[in-house]
């Protein structure tokens, strides 16, 4: 047996994780359980799939960093998608959301993050049709690893932004004073309120962090995958699953959670069959809610 | 004439059936505040339960049972009632949000089963052969459509009457309760997740029969009918109709079935034909637009009494 479904599995669990950290931060900060955030990843793919066409258009071809299948356009054209998908939700919010959570009813705004991921998602297929897209075609050789393990130059450094990413997130959420005052409003809205945190930046710094890292999942699955409108769709449940397992407002636990169900989805891809991959999040989530519905780091709600 | 009075009586038919599902819908969330967000997986699996025990024995998938029709209603029923007795158990003691997260992945598993379970629901070819009511009278299509209008009415009727009732008897007085102030009914010694259960299985048990109806109506179904699409159809036509409201329920449902068929026409008509598979994307887009701005501006709906339900 081959251990190659475990690359492939934290591969695409290294998608599943970073997309998860905004569901999670969106959950546990403006509390409710956000179902356009897919669709922020897949605004973020087509974002940048825009923004290299016309990079390419204005300068020409320009030659990929061997032995990458992209270079400097798409590392721009990441950052324009990163900002691309910060507005869209920054908009969302201010239209939509702020206005429906300031009557209190959570469940009401997440209905219409759900009639928000509808628009979304078919305005995408309006404009670009739900046909796949590439950033490259180009074939990339896969090198071996050892132990029967390949991996494609792309794939190493996805892997090494994911990480960087991670990373970063995490250091800022426990070292910097916006994160400290994220974390305090997450635990506990009212006192954070009374000692003069400014919740308003809070909520701006939620979105972005959510949207930004979405955008990157979108780019990074447009990158090893493909781009659809429907990508967002797809990975909602995955992306729900880890920030369930992980434990809601813990951004390690999602992206550890990610992970595992990254490896799970290979594994099932390999043991049972490709066409049942989807269901493997159903059952982890099921699996979670019964036994441990705080997840693996996640704390009681008050 | 005829024709016009024959296709009058198959779209209200179509929208009736939808009417169903959105009162199912209704007792979830206009009564109970549940927040089904898996809609199509409940009506798919009263669909497939009906399809396979009524179709005549095929080769490569199971069947062959045999019921009659209104045996094949029944089993819809407590199918999706018991998957929605089921989903409620796993997350009613936790909060709100866990439910709507465990019905997007129910609506997910479902269509996954469908399209790959072949010999259980035929796979992406779906089931064909399901026995229509009337079946005799398909070479008059006038008497076929008026005779199914009248099964598909009265058990909208029949629905509806009972979901009033049951909204008026203590059962019902004890969900208002509880979505009003929980605190006050749990105090009052009410289980709010046993209540809740019940609740949410019967409203997916009405989502199954409604999936069933449709099913013996068209006489075919395959995955595709049961994609998120369907389902937000069903929640725009509850806020246009008015949560809280089963009359609203069904006259949100024939308002917004007649839209969405007026548009798709107009939409074939104008548009050319490269870009029919856009305007049918822009059309949802329309929808997913209108249901927020009712959100926004209208939370009450526009049929319903003018105390909306679920939503203060």
């Amino acid at each position: 047996m081959s251990l190659q479904f475990l690359l492939d599995g934290v591969i695409s669990g290294a998608m599943i994780g970073l997309g998860a950290i905004g569901i999670t931060l969106t959950y546990s900060i403006l509390r409710f359980s956000n179902f356009a955030h897919g669709d922020l990843m897949a605004w973020g793919a087509y974002a940048a799939l825009v923004a290299v066409g016309a990079i390419g258009g204005l300068l020409g071809g320009v030659a990929p960093i061997a032995p990458l299948s992209f270079g400097l356009p798409l590392i721009l054209a990441t950052l324009f998608a990163m900002a691309v998908a910060c507005v869209i939700a920054l908009v969302l919010d201010w239209l939509l959301f702020a206005r429906l959570r300031a009557r209190g009813q959570a469940i009401i705004v997440v209905m219409a993050s759900f009639g928000a991921s509808m628009a979304l998602r078919n305005l995408l297929e309006f404009l670009f049709t739900s046909s796949p897209a590439y950033f490259s075609t180009a074939l990339q050789i896969a090198r071996p690893l050892g132990l029967g393990v390949r991996i494609t130059p792309d794939q190493v450094a996805l892997l090494v932004l994911t990480l960087v990413l991670v990373t970063g997130m995490h250091l800022y959420l426990t070292r910097s004073q916006r994160g400290r005052e994220m974390r305090a409003y997450a635990q506990n809205p009212a006192l954070a309120r009374v000692v003069g945190i400014d919740v308003r930046a809070v909520i701006r710094a939620t979105w972005i962090i959510g949207a930004a890292l979405a955008a990157a999942a979108g780019v990074m699955v447009g990158v090893l995958v493909q781009i659809r409108p429907l990508m967002g769709l797809d990975l909602l449940l995955p992306m729900f699953a880890a920030a369930i397992l992980g434990g809601i407002g813990s951004v390690p636990g999602a992206v550890l959670a990610g992970l595992i169900i990254g490896i799970s989805e290979a594994a099932a891809v390999l043991f049972i069959g490709a066409e049942w991959r989807a269901g493997v999040s159903f059952v982890i989530l099921m699996a979670v809610l019964l036994v441990r519905p705080t997840g693996l780091f996640g704390v009681a709600e008050r | 004439m005829i024709d016009l009075l024959g296709y009058g009586a198959f779209f209200l038919s179509t929208a009736l059936i939808f009417g169903i599902i959105t009162l199912g819908l209704n007792l979830q969330w206009g009564l109970t505040g549940l927040f089904n967000v898996g809609i199509a997986g409940f009506v798919a699996v009263g669909a497939y339960t009906s399809a396979i025990l009524t179709t005549p024995e095929t080769a490569d998938r199971l069947g062959g049972f045999g019921w009659p029709i209104a045996l094949g209603w029944l089993a819809a029923m407590a199918a999706a009632g018991a998957a929605a007795a089921f989903t409620g158990f796993a997350t009613l003691r936790l909060k709100s949000d866990y439910l709507a997260i465990t019905t997007f992945g129910v609506a997910v598993v479902v269509q996954l089963v469908a399209l790959n379970a072949q010999g259980l629901t035929g796979g992406p070819f779906g089931v064909a052969f399901i026995p229509r009511p009337f079946a005799g009278l398909q070479g008059d299509p006038l008497a076929f459509n008026l005779a199914n209008l009248a099964v598909i009415g009265g058990v909208t009727l029949a629905i509806f009457l009972a979901l009033e009732r049951l909204a008026r008897s203590p059962w019902g007085r004890v969900l208002t309760a509880l979505r009003e102030d929980e605190r006050a009914a749990i105090s009052l010694g009410k289980s709010a997740r046993s209540y809740r259960i019940q609740a949410f299985a019967v409203g997916g048990a009405v989502m199954g029969l409604a999936g069933a109806v449709q099913a013996h109506f068209i006489g075919f179904i395959a995955p595709d009918n049961y994609v998120p699409t369907l389902t937000f159809q069903v929640w725009a036509m509850l806020m246009v109709g008015g949560s809280g409201s089963n009359r609203g329920a069904v006259l949100g449902a024939v308002v917004v079935w007649a839209l969405w068929i007026g548009a798709g026409s107009l939409s074939s008509a104008l548009v050319p034909g490269d870009w029919q598979a856009r305007a049918a994307s822009l059309q949802i887009v329309a929808i997913g637009v209108t249901l927020c701005l009712i959100l926004l501006w209208r939370p009450q709906g526009f049929f319903g009494p003018r105390r909306g339900g679920g939503m203060e």
